[in-house]
Order: structure tokens, then C-alpha cells, then sequence
């Protein structure tokens, strides 16, 4: 199972993952059309955060036991049984932002001006390698096996 | 090994998906009072307020069962346990025995005796049911004034569901504001600034001594002020106390408010666990043992149940109140103690209130923990701030950047942010 790991010692902070997070998530998938072109204009999954000289992305850990599965009033958070990554069914959603309340990371936003419902990382199902990964300039995120990498928890 | 789960929402569910975790082929057995698929009771007013329709209502998909090899008595009362002799008796005949039993029964609306409840037009609002009967009610009476009795999570859900429905609503609650036990007087007096924003009679300390019909239909309520308010419908909604009817009182199994079950959510009886509304559980920040009546402790509850009962041992690691609510579209969150008592100095507040748009957020703190978030208007990233609590971690060394726009997981010190990480098998 792969998930998306992320660096902050090689963060720029260009925003990048953001911007690709939006376009691989919007209607055309086209980069002017869906910034130019789109209303609402689709949101990023994945959030840069930066004060001073430090930056990350971060986007939803996918956690194995995921509170926001947990808290999900309406069973629409959910986890794939093929790549256990955690989704969100957004035509199940209805907005009670159990999920907002619960996810430590805070990376799980409202779409209050498109579906109304919660937005979160899907690790952009179907791709080979997530927009936000294949797309950082500097390897602040990769998409690696889990239990590969050195330091692991687990 | 033989499973038997009574009961049919949240905590059960976890359940089986706690033991299906663990012990992929014994037989599971469900037997809930209820006929219905497992559901999500929290849409039962979005159903009555038409914001969505009976197909949402699932809580699982339709081959959950299947998928989870669980046999399903719907429909079926259980009106016996007997921990003795590891069984429990149906309605109408017949036994199950089991090897380790469940009990999530949930809660029981409260209704206080007032002259007048058990008329045609009075109800309780915490089934699919009732839903339904309200519903029906309200369009074969032409029903166009409702009385709403408490001002809670499910009042406030109540008259969401009322007001979608173009009704006038009237709303008595017996405390001096309304969401009194989840929200603090700030945060309260908001709520109340919204509700009438949206036509809602709100009358606080007062409450119905009298519910008065006329020729079959209902006519109005008489207040312990003498008022009369008129009404063709009237809802309780005051709460619910834990479901603990069916166990015995010679079973073995401790009952207080609740039934109490240890941090394995064992009851005092063997191989007998409870999960859910019906239990008193271990809260975190209080150190206490009550009833906490919400979706994600009772998933949390019976998954925990569910792993032990499968011989994997798991521990509760205590819950504390949390709840996401709308109050007529304005979302809002409160999570853990946020109304502290006046206690010396014990607590710290900390806080941001706009009047102009409606924003307040509200940290509590006690030394240098986070126990309390309260949040209106603005409830984006609230999660964090829940972690905090839940891990109780030092906020000494970013308190001051707590309550700023800005503030984030980068606000964190780093060490914890890859503890935060890590735990989920993730590097930062």
C-alpha cells in the first residue's frame, strides 16, 4: 500500500501540489480552464502551511483507524477496500462536519461553494501517482510503500 | 464463538466491524427492536425537514450484512437477558445463546409527566418511525404551529427540521439559555440571535405544565408562567437516558445511570459488554464515568467492544462530549469542557468574539492543556484542536498563537507534529 509522505526539510513552499491538487480534482482537468474557466472553482486537497523559513503540504494521512470514519454520521466516509485509502462519498455527505471536528490534521476541508459536502485527499484515485506528488519540484513529497521508510512508527 | 449484538446503530455496527477485524468467520447475530437496514438515526430530521429523501437513509451499504456474514433479527424484541445462563429471550418465543454478547441499546427519549403527553399530536423524535408518523401527522392535519419542548441537540435539530417545513415554531426550554449542556452563554446567546433571526419563539426558564386537545386535535400548551401557546403539534425533545430496561436486576450487571463497563467495555457481568447511549463510560477530561450520547463515541465504543470480544485485547481510552451542529445553517462546534466551573483559577479562557459577523471561538484551558474548543461561524482545521485535547499535549510553548488565523499544524512543535504523523505510519 502506498501513501504520500511528506518532507519539510525540503518543502519551498511553491504551492505547486496545490495548484495540480485543484486541476486533477476539477471538471476539464486542464490547468487555465480550470482556474479561468470553472466556477465553483475546484478546491485543493492538500494545504501548504508556512510561517518563517519552514513549509509543508499536507493532505490526509489516510490513518488507519481514521476518527473521520469513526465520527461519519452517515457512513459516507469510507475506506477502500482495493488501496485502504480513506474516501468520502460526497453524493452520501450531508455537510455535518463531524469529520471538520474530529481529523488531527485538520485536512479535511468544507466545499461550501461546490458539492457542500467534505473534501479530502483521495490519493487521486485512479492515477498512478498523486497530482501533488508527481508535480513538487523537490521530492517534499513522495509516494512510497508504507513500512519502506527509515524511522518508521510501524 | 458465538456473537449476539442487541441493538442496531452506531455502537453496533462498530462491532461487528471490531470483531470482523479480528475473527473473520464466527456467526454474528443482530436483534434490534427496529425493522429497518442499519441507518443513520442523526438524518431522521433531515428526513422530516425533506432535505433528504428514505434512500439517504442508510447507515451501511445494503450488503453490509453479507459482506459481514451477520444474521439479522429485525423487527424482533428482546425482553430478556439472562448472563447466567448466556442467552436472551425473544418477543413472542424462542431463545439466542451466545458466547459474548453485546448490549447497545441506546437511549430512551425522556418524557416528563405532564397532564396531556399521551395525546395524538404529542411526540418523542428519536426514530425512523417517528419520523415518519411526524411527517404524516403534519400533512394529514394540515399542521401549521409546533411546539418544540427543549432547547438541546435534538430540539435544535428539531426545529431545523420543523422550520424546513415552513412552520411556525415555538421552542420552551427549562434552563435560562438555549444548548445549555454543550454550549457556554456566549456561544448560547448566539444561538438564540440566530433562531429568532429565523422566526422562533424562544421562551428559556419556562417550561409546559399542560398540553391541552380539543376535539381530537391539539389545541395548546399551558406554560408554568400561566401562557398559552397554541400548537397543532407538540415534540419532545428533552434527551435520552440510557436504554437499560432489559437488563435484570439480580443479572450481575451494574447499573447506574447507565450500565457501567470498564475500559475493555466489559459490563460487571462475564463475557457481557455494553457500547453506546446506553453505557456510562469513562470521560478523559473529567475522569468520570457517565453517559456521553453521541455518534462517534458509540462507533468508537462498540468497535473497542467488538475487538475484545474477539479475544484482541483493546482498551477505551475515554471519550469526552463533542458535537458539530448547525444552528439554521451556521455551523458551529463544541468540544469538551467549555463552559468550566468557577473553579479559583483552575481553568484559563481564551477567546475571540466578533458581534458583526457572528464569529466566536473560545479556548478553555486547564494548566497547560487544552479541554475545551468552542467554535461558531468559523470551525475550519477545529480538528487540531481536538487532537490537542484528545492527547492533552503542552500548549506552553505555542499558547500564544492558539487563537490566531493562522494557526496550524506549523504551529506545532515539531517533535509532536511527527508524533502526529508517525502514529498514522507517516513521516513529516
Amino acid at each position: 500500500m502506498k501513501r504520500i509522505y511528506v518532507n519539510e526539510e525540503y518543502c519551498i513552499g511553491c504551492r505547486l501540489c496545490e495548484i495540480h491538487c485543484a486541476v486533477q480534482h476539477s471538471q476539464s482537468k486542464k490547468i487555465i480552464k480550470a482556474f479561468k474557466e470553472e466556477a465553483p472553482r475546484a478546491m485543493a486537497r492538500i494545504l501548504v502551511e508556512e510561517e518563517g523559513p519552514l513549509s509543508f503540504a499536507m493532505q490526509c494521512r489516510h490513518c488507519e483507524e481514521a476518527p473521520c470514519i469513526e465520527a461519519c454520521i452517515v457512513g459516507a466516509m469510507y475506506r477502500d477496500e482495493d488501496t485502504g485509502a480513506v474516501l468520502c462519498d460526497e453524493d452520501r455527505c450531508v455537510g455535518c462536519w463531524m469529520c471538520v471536528m474530529v481529523c488531527p490534521f485538520g485536512a479535511i476541508q468544507r466545499n461550501v461553494a461546490g458539492s457542500k459536502a467534505a473534501s479530502k485527499c483521495d490519493l487521486c484515485y485512479g492515477e498512478e501517482i498523486p497530482a501533488c506528488v508527481a508535480h513538487c519540484p523537490n521530492e517534499a513529497l513522495t509516494f512510497v510503500e508504507v513500512g519502506s521508510m527509515a524511522g518508521e512508527g510501524r | 464463538m458465538r456473537y449476539v449484538i442487541i441493538g442496531n446503530s452506531a455502537a453496533a455496527i462498530g462491532c461487528v466491524e471490531g470483531i470482523r477485524h479480528h475473527d473473520p468467520d464466527s456467526p454474528i447475530t443482530i436483534v434490534a427492536d427496529e425493522p429497518h437496514h442499519t441507518y443513520s438515526r442523526p438524518l431522521i430530521s433531515y428526513l422530516l425537514g425533506g432535505l433528504v429523501d428514505e434512500n439517504r437513509m442508510g447507515y451501511r451499504p445494503p450488503d453490509f450484512y453479507e459482506k459481514n456474514r451477520v444474521e439479522t433479527l429485525l423487527g424482533v424484541q428482546v425482553t430478556e437477558i439472562d448472563p447466567q445462563g448466556r442467552s436472551i429471550s425473544l418477543a413472542g418465543g424462542g431463545e439466542l445463546s451466545y458466547d459474548r454478547l453485546l448490549i447497545s441499546t441506546g437511549g430512551k427519549p425522556f418524557v416528563p409527566p405532564i397532564p396531556g403527553a399521551n395525546l395524538p399530536g404529542v411526540f418523542t423524535f428519536v426514530t425512523w418511525e417517528e419520523a415518519r408518523q411526524i411527517g404524516h401527522f403534519i400533512e394529514d392535519r394540515q399542521a401549521k404551529s409546533a411546539l418544540v419542548i427543549g432547547a438541546g441537540l435534538i430540539g435544535l435539530k428539531t426545529i431545523e427540521a420543523l422550520l424546513a417545513r415552513g412552520m411556525k415554531v415555538t421552542v420552551v426550554e427549562l434552563a435560562d439559555r438555549v444548548l445549555s449542556r454543550i454550549f457556554d452563554p456566549t456561544a448560547s446567546r448566539m444561538a438564540d440571535i440566530i433562531l429568532r433571526r429565523e422566526g422562533v419563539d424562544v421562551r428559556t426558564a419556562n417550561t409546559v405544565t399542560e398540553i391541552i386537545g380539543r376535539g381530537g386535535h391539539l389545541d395548546h400548551a399551558v406554560l408554568r408562567d400561566g401562557e398559552r401557546i397554541d400548537c397543532d403539534l407538540v415534540i419532545f425533545a428533552i434527551g435520552v437516558r440510557p436504554n437499560t430496561g432489559l437488563v435484570p436486576a439480580d443479572s450481575g450487571i451494574r447499573v447506574e445511570r447507565g450500565i457501567r463497563v470498564d475500559e475493555h467495555m466489559r459490563t460487571t457481568a462475564p463475557d457481557v459488554y455494553a457500547a453506546g447511549d446506553c453505557v456510562e463510560a469513562y470521560d478523559r477530561l473529567t475522569d468520570e464515568y457517565h453517559q456521553i450520547a453521541i455518534w462517534p463515541l458509540a462507533y468508537r465504543q462498540g468497535y473497542i467492544a467488538g475487538c475484545n470480544m474477539a479475544g484482541y485485547d483493546r482498551e477505551y481510552e475515554g471519550g469526552f462530549p463533542m458535537n458539530s451542529i448547525s444552528v439554521c445553517d451556521v455551523p458551529t462546534i463544541s468540544v469538551g469542557i467549555i463552559d468550566p466551573p468557577d473553579d479559583g483559577d483552575r481553568y484559563e479562557i481564551m477567546d475571540d468574539y466578533d458581534r458583526e459577523s457572528l464569529t466566536y471561538k473560545k479556548l478553555v484551558l486547564r494548566g497547560h492543556r487544552l479541554v475545551g474548543a468552542m467554535f461558531i461561524n468559523d470551525i475550519d482545521r477545529a480538528g487540531i484542536y481536538t487532537g490537542l485535547i484528545r492527547e492533552q499535549v503542552d500548549i506552553s510553548q505555542f499558547k500564544e498563537h492558539l487563537l490566531s488565523g493562522s494557526f496550524g499544524l506549523i504551529s506545532l512543535p515539531k517533535d509532536y507534529r511527527k508524533h502526529l504523523v508517525m502514529g498514522s505510519g507517516i513521516e513529516v
